[in-house]
């Protein structure tokens, strides 16, 4: 069955089954790697990528449950990798082995959306379900804030 | 003596039956009228089409009578206690749909429940709720399937058992349960009211599903919109029984049924979303109003809002402990969206505590909406929500079920969740 949505501001086709996961279709389909797979159950995070705006774990996400929709991906965050949050990762230096921050980033797009100033309670109920092995959490702490007074700041700009 | 009368008394038997068989068949008797040549499209006003295709809409006919032909073309499965009916091709095709049937004829089906051969329909079409349509709102359906293309599609035959199959005894089921007539207005209420009231006892027919039906099928008046189980899900209620911490007020059901979601209450899933989407879509506002007026005023919403802020209160005041791993499993999975922080709760963040689906006596509509999550189209437009029936065992989700159920909820615990969720799996899988 083919589904056509619209990936990082393109619309593309896939082929396959409606019930095939959009992180397949996304690493597979469409080549885009950014993304990626960790548990397959939505429990650690690391697939999380963007449906109409809002972080959503692609590997449990039926591909016939996006059709026509808007899918961003880390590639697709900021045309030349400079969202705030991925500048501020650079600054703290956050990523160790690096495999879960593009879900992380994702994830800290929709927190600092809804919460643009988070408290620690923010970022911990919001960022839970992004697990990361090597226990960067304190940086990763580090960098939203520092991305979330960064963001305010050049609102008020 | 006895050996006498005997005959005599089998021979009035006979008679009597004769006679009770002969006025059954009389009672049952419908003629069949006369096939028309079908109407040209031209011969229909624009704007009588027009007003068909937005009650044919909010009637959700596509529901139904959809399949693999096309959007009426009919085969939709639609199983039943007593045997799966197959819908009709209703497309304007001459041979295979309805495109031989005379304005009368189409009444008739939609008044009566009499197919334009005479043949009485199965109670399946929603005739008990069609019967209060106007002529001219019938008329204005008419005029819109006509001029819908003709699609030749055969649909398989239905696998109701003998002698349920007889269409004749239909008439017996209207004579218990069927009362013919045309919505007559409340004069002690509003036009508003009597508008939705139109709307959602006719065409919209909201008793489909809302209520409760007995053993032969049939709604039971005496329990409209008391809520019922369906094809896995729970229709809630829409009388004060609901139980939703916050009251859906007209101003709340008015949002749900325009944007398919209210924060304080939940989502548009399963069979409604279809309700929202295709049907109060080509509602105007006014009509999706008047609805929501008169489904506010039959669930004591007026008084049952003096306990909202204290339902906001305690839905705020929950806090997600760190040391149950119960809470930690709801935490991990769930906490990225369903995390209000204190805020008012919104489509994208809602608040588990005010969900009515956490509290309807079953647990199935939140087993539903954990196992296939809600997709971009459904509920609000561009909010989904992934299902985790994949990932998730069914211990995992009745972990979170009874979790949420005994910290977001002042209810007693489900029943069996382990079982509603093996069968609700059983379920879609057969389906799929």
């Amino acid at each position: 069955m083919s589904t056509s949505f619209e990936l990082n501001g393109s619309p593309v086709t896939v082929d396959v089954p409606a019930d095939s996961p959009l992180l397949w279709a996304i690493r597979d389909s469409l080549g885009l790697t950014g993304t990626k797979f960790g548990c397959g159950i939505g429990m650690c995070g690391a697939c999380t990528v963007h449906v109409e705006g809002r972080a959503t774990r692609s590997c449990i996400t039926a591909i016939g449950q996006v059709a026509g929709a808007k899918v961003t991906t880390i590639e697709g965050l900021d045309p030349a990798g400079a969202h705030p949050l991925q500048t501020a990762w650079i600054e703290a230096q956050v990523p160790q082995c690096g495999y879960c921050q593009s879900g992380q980033i994702m994830q800290a797009v929709t927190l600092l959306a809804d919460f643009p100033d988070p408290s620690d309670a923010d970022i911990d109920a919001v960022m839970n379900g992004n697990l990361c092995r090597c226990m960067a959490y304190v940086r990763i702490r580090k960098a939203i804030k520092a991305a979330a007074a960064g963001m305010r700041s050049a609102a008020h700009a | 003596m006895l050996k006498r009368r005997l005959p005599r008394l089998l021979a009035a038997l006979l008679v009597v039956a004769v006679l009770v068989i002969g006025a059954f068949a009389a009672f049952a008797w419908r003629t069949a009228i006369a096939p028309i040549a079908p109407p040209a499209a031209a011969s229909f006003a624009a704007a009588q089409v027009e007003q068909g295709r937005i009650l044919a809409a909010a009637g959700n006919c596509v529901a139904c009578h959809h399949g693999s032909a096309g959007a009426l073309a009919g085969g939709y499965p639609l199983k039943t206690g007593f045997g799966t009916i197959y819908s009709p091709n209703i497309t304007s095709d001459a041979d295979t749909g309805i495109g031989r049937w005379s304005l009368a004829a189409f009444t008739r089906a939609m008044h009566e429940g009499v197919a334009r051969d005479g043949s009485h329909l199965f109670p399946a079409l929603p005739y008990d709720h069609f019967t209060k349509v106007s002529d001219a709102d019938v008329a204005a359906i008419y005029a819109w399937l006509m001029t819908q293309p003709a699609v030749r599609a055969v649909s398989p035959a239905n696998t109701i058992p003998f002698p349920l199959n007889i269409r004749a005894l239909q008439a017996g089921w209207k004579m218990l349960y069927f009362h013919p007539g045309r919505f007559v207005a409340n004069p002690a209420k509003s036009a508003e009211w009597n508008r939705g009231a139109y709307l959602a006892e006719g065409i919209a027919h909201c008793g489909g599903c809302h209520t409760p039906r007995g053993a032969l099928g049939a709604e039971k008046p005496d329990v409209a919109y008391a809520g019922a189980a369906l094809n896995g899900w729970i229709a809630p209620p829409l009388t004060a029984a609901n139980p939703a911490p916050v009251a859906w007020t007209a101003a709340a059901l008015a949002t749900y049924l325009r944007i398919g979601s209210e924060p304080q209450h939940g989502s548009a899933a399963g069979d409604m979303s279809g309700v929202v989407h295709v049907g109060m879509a080509a509602l105007p506002d006014s009509d999706v109003r008047a609805i929501a007026t008169y489904i506010a005023d039959g669930n004591a919403s007026a008084t049952r809002s003096a306990g909202d802020a204290a339902a906001l209160a305690r839905a705020a005041a929950v806090v997600t402990s760190t040391t149950d791993p119960d809470a930690r499993l709801y935490a991990t999975a769930c906490g990225s969206c369903h995390y209000a922080g204190g805020k008012p709760p919104g489509d994208a963040r809602p608040d588990l505590a005010l969900n009515t689906a956490l509290w309807l006596d079953a647990p199935d509509n939140f087993i539903q909406v954990v196992l296939h999550g809600i997709g971009v189209h459904d509920g609000a437009p561009g909010v989904m929500m992934p299902g985790y029936g994949r990932g998730f065992s069914d211990a995992d989700i009745a972990r979170i079920a009874a979790y949420l159920r005994r910290t977001r909820t002042t209810l007693a615990p489900w029943h069996d969740v382990p079982g509603r969720i093996a069968d609700i799996r059983k379920q879609s899988d057969s389906a799929s």
